[in-house]
């Protein structure tokens, strides 16, 4: 449908997360598309309820409550389009991160090619990939297929061979697919996915099509040796993971219904709309976007036309717990802490809060341990995402790269934390360089947007337009070899009615010049010691800052990040942190 | 707010669905009474596969191939069986190498399925079939007592309950557990330490229902062979006082520990059921019901957690929390009579 004939429409945004159904608002208000409300339930995918429609009606019944209209009708269902009496809505998206981790098999030919980004296309969704078949792998092909009955996949990715290239060794893998989905009972037999040769997309509908539990083919991921393209095969792996999950998931039937079809993985979302940011606000250098949540925590980077997207469900902060010490140590955790408590007790708390994922803390010291694991799960798979970046405006291995955005959402850095908290929790785990501002989403919407898009390209454009994000503040990171206490930065800050706020800022230090929203100023740097404060090393300059929440915050703790090791002085560290940005 | 339910329950009517995991026979009727042990259901699975690449082998293609495999699906082989002959002037044949079935025979290949394992899926629970369910399993009806869990390592057994538990915090040692026990179904409490799992073992018991377990255990648990039951999950928790009073005034009598991995997709949730006679049938649980005054709850978090408490107002909207949140909140009396304000996500209902 083109865009002017379904313009001016609500659109109610649903979101089915593992353990919080959010159903958002967007409606025309003067012309434009804001961002109206937010209602929130506790998610019902799980047992005992079993059912997501239970969550979705009580998070629009709360919406209702917020915003005085109508959505339900009497008999429950949604009042669809929207009537005379205001009652109702025009159209509905939704996004979805609930859901078990999708059991995927991984078959390529060779390991260091096609399925290596394979792999790459896993990590774009809720995916644990538990077999990878590859010409590496000697296994004679009757072991293979009981490798693969074995891992009981949901999901199979089948890539390799290049355009015109490689076929016999192709067939050959295609078969042992088959075979292994024609033994596995109809009722749970995997959805394919076939991105590689596109010569023999025949042969793989004639040898999987009646044997898969669903079959998509894309255009190869790795048309030629040194060209890899996951966009079009991520575009059907979303759309199969949302069939799979309509398969898991009593209720999301109803959904697609009420959706038209337009639902997508919360992640997949997420990284749609870091694309279209990265192309409409021209970014130069990159855009990155971290979400963390029950399911997973999910980082999506634009640079220019290219968005990498990494979803991680062993950085959940959900079931996942429990396996999270297989990634990190302790004392990874143990940090970020202000408090001082027992090794044993982060790890009872590790075990027993993955046996109850929706749970929330209720003291503040149950909220400090959740807010030290959360800082953990996010900074490691900042980490892990990281290491596909482009390597421009990297000065390190061990740095981020130079940003333009950082646009942060999910429950554990939205909700309960003060806005100074959540960008502290930001730095410490993104620990990002040089000059850039933070926003936060509070309400999600990042993801939600990227769905509502499919229906409506003005929406996404026109409520970020709106301030639907929080600026939390520009953030100026210094990187310095210096000593704890050592001066690196001298800051002037002219405001614009002429007055200036001056500070010299020593190494380990946190700094904040107050600057507020929708106003700027003109920020001088001038190192000390040869630090990079975003200009390059050493290097002098002025800059025009934002403001925010925060103002304008000067980290000089250092990138990377080195927290003292004796456990007395960085709890007092870490409090004096948070005294700064507010408490 | 719908409330999950979690069911610890003097009497009630239970009805469990037993499938197996691959089609099979079932082996029950409709209304036939059965006992935990008894098999329901059973299954022959293979657990591994033998490809033979006849064309391959024979250097033909694979329409030629397929002419000369001498076997069809589901045609059961003794080991060294004919499964292809290229029939020339020096007859080659490919030969079964062990004894299995047929799976797919064509496109020049045979696949076989051979190591035949059996599986028996016994009732799990004393009761009546209400249903069965064809190649799969039966649906099993029976009244008693019902008390869920937090963890089980997925194991099943039946047996007579003894009770080793005196107060809600006692902890369970190896020391507590002598030949007398053989056999039983042993009630403890937090457990800390792998040679009581062990001991357990050695005994061996046919089960261990216990309030909590060290979290350096899940892994020794997991590789026990008889049901563990985890009440209120991993640390040292007492045993929530519902579950405590209704168990301990069980002791001696006969009860089933399906000590099933939780799965909330699949909903899965490990229990013990005290099967009891009555005249007639109490109601089925509810397992979600609106959040209301009065009911007992289990906290499902810290601090309490495991605790049982009651609930005594129910505000409206959004409650700010201690530690800073805002959610939809209960205020709860704990046994002691404190007062405390939670989350209602951190509650379920006892019930």
């Amino acid at each position: 449908m083109p865009p002017s004939l379904i313009q001016n429409e609500s659109v109610l945004a649903i979101e089915i997360g593992a353990a919080v159904t959010r159903a958002v608002l967007f409606d025309v208000v003067e012309g434009q598309y804001r961002f109206v409300a937010s209602g929130k339930a506790p998610s019902t995918a799980e047992t005992p309820f079993r059912n997501i429609g239970i969550g979705v009606r009580a998070a629009i019944g709360v919406l209702q409550e917020i915003t005085g209209s109508r959505l339900l009708g009497q008999d429950n269902n949604l009042i669809a389009p929207s009537q005379a009496d205001g009652s109702g809505v025009d159209s509905v998206v939704a996004i979805i991160s609930a859901g078990p981790v999708v059991r995927t098999v991984i078959a390529g030919l060779l390991p260091d090619v096609s399925a290596q980004s394979a792999h790459r296309l896993a990590q774009s969704t809720y995916a644990r990939v538990v077999e990878t078949l590859d010409l590496s792998d000697h296994r004679k092909p009757d072991q293979q297929l009981d490798a693969v009955l074995r891992s009981r996949p949901d999901l199979v990715i089948l890539t390799g061979g290049t355009n015109h290239g490689a076929s016999r060794s192709m067939l050959k893998i295609l078969e042992a697919v088959g075979l292994a989905c024609y033994m596995i009972p109809l009722e749970k037999r995997p959805m394919v996915l076939y991105a590689g040769n596109e010569q023999l997309a025949v042969d793989v509908q004639e040898l999987l099509g009646a044997h898969a539990g669903m079959l998509k083919i894309a255009r190869n991921l790795r048309p030629s040796l040194d060209r890899e393209d996951l966009g079009p095969a991520s575009a059907e792996l979303a759309s199969l993971v949302v069939n799979l999950r309509q398969r898991q998931l009593k209720g999301l039937d109803e959904l697609n219904m009420w959706t038209g079809g337009n639902i997508l993985p919360a992640s997949y979302a997420q990284g749609r709309m870091i694309r279209f940011l990265s192309r409409q606000y021209e970014s130069t250098r990159g855009l990155l976007s971290v979400n963390i949540g029950a399911s997973a925590t999910s980082v999506a980077a634009g640079f220019g036309d290219e968005v990498i997207l990494r979803t991680y469900p062993q950085f959940g902060l959900g079931e996942s717990l429990a396996g999270l010490l297989q990634h990190t140590d302790l004392e990874g955790i143990m940090r970020w802490l202000p408090l001082d408590i027992a090794p044993n007790t982060l790890r009872e708390y590790l075990y027993q809060n993955s046996l109850c994922p929706g749970t929330l803390p209720a003291t503040s010291d149950d909220h400090a341990i959740a807010q030290a694991i959360a800082r953990q799960a996010m900074y490691l798979a900042v980490r892990a995402a990281r290491r596909d970046f482009p390597g421009r405006g990297q000065t390190s291995k061990d740095l981020m790269p130079s940003l333009d955005l950082i646009i942060a959402g999910g429950g554990a850095v939205s909700d309960g934390l003060s806005l100074g908290q959540g960008l502290l929790m930001l730095l410490d785990a993104i620990q990002p360089v040089g000059i850039l501002p933070m926003l936060m989403d509070q309400n999600n919407l990042l993801p939600l947007l990227g769905v509502a898009a499919v229906r409506n390209t003005y929406l996404p454009v026109q409520v970020i337009d709106s301030g639907a994000f929080i600026g939390l503040g520009t953030v100026v990171s210094v990187v310095a070899a210096a000593k704890y206490g050592e001066p690196v930065l001298r800051v002037k800050m002219t405001y614009r009615d002429g007055t200036d706020a001056r500070v010299d800022v020593k190494f380990g230090g946190l700094e904040i010049l107050p600057l507020p929203s929708g106003q700027s100023a003109r920020l001088s740097l001038q190192p000390l010691q040869r630090a990079d404060a975003g200009l390059g090393p050493g290097r002098s300059g002025s800059v025009t800052v934002t403001g925010g929440a925060l103002g304008v915050v000067i980290d000089a703790r250092g990138r990377p990040l080195h927290l003292p090791s004796d456990s007395v002085r960085r709890r007092e560290l870490i409090k004096k942190w948070h005294y700064t940005v507010g408490g | 707010m719908l409330a999950p339910v979690l069911h610890i329950l003097p009497l009630t009517t239970i009805v469990r669905e037993r499938t197996l995991p691959v089609a099979g026979k079932v082996n029950v009727n409709v209304n036939q009474k059965v006992n935990p042990t008894d098999v329901v259901a059973e299954a022959n699975y293979a657990r591994e596969h033998v490809l033979l690449d006849v064309a391959r082998t024979f250097g033909v293609s694979t329409k030629v191939a397929d002419a000369m495999i001498k076997v069809k699906q589901g045609d059961r082989l003794t080991q060294g069986a004919v499964v292809a002959e290229n029939g020339s002037f020096l007859s080659r044949s490919i030969k079964a190498p062990r004894a299995g079935r047929v799976m797919v025979a064509g496109g020049g290949q045979v696949l076989m399925e051979v190591g035949d394992a059996r599986l028996e899926l016994r009732a799990g629970l004393p009761g009546t079939v209400q249903r069965v369910i064809p190649e799969r399993g039966a649906v099993i009806r029976t009244v008693g007592a019902l008390i869920q869990g937090a963890w089980g390592n997925g194991r099943i057994d039946n047996g007579l309950m003894t009770s080793l538990i005196e107060k809600e915090d006692d902890i369970l040692t190896s020391a507590q557990l002598d030949v007398s026990l053989r056999g039983s179904i042993i009630l403890g409490g937090h457990v800390r330490d792998p040679e009581t799992l062990k001991a357990a073992a050695e005994m061996p018991v046919r089960g261990l229902i216990l309030s909590s377990l060290h979290y350096s255990l899940l892994q020794p648990a997991m590789q026990m062979r008889y049901p563990i039951l985890v009440l209120d999950g991993f640390g040292v928790i007492p045993m929530n006082s519902t579950a405590f009073k209704l168990l301990t005034s069980n002791d001696k009598r006969e009860v089933t520990v399906n000590a099933e991995f939780p799965d909330r997709y699949s909903g899965g949730r490990p229990e013990a059921i005290i099967p009891l006679p009555v005249s007639g049938e109490p109601d089925e649980p509810e397992d979600y019901v609106p959040f209301a005054v009065g009911q007992q709850a289990r906290m499902r978090r810290s601090p309490h957690a495991g605790r049982i408490v009651t609930i005594t107002r129910l505000p409206a909207g959004l409650s700010e929390l201690p530690s800073g949140l805002r959610a939809p909140a209960a205020e709860v009396r704990l046994a002691n009579g404190d007062t405390a304000l939670v989350p209602l996500v951190n509650l379920e209902v006892v019930g």
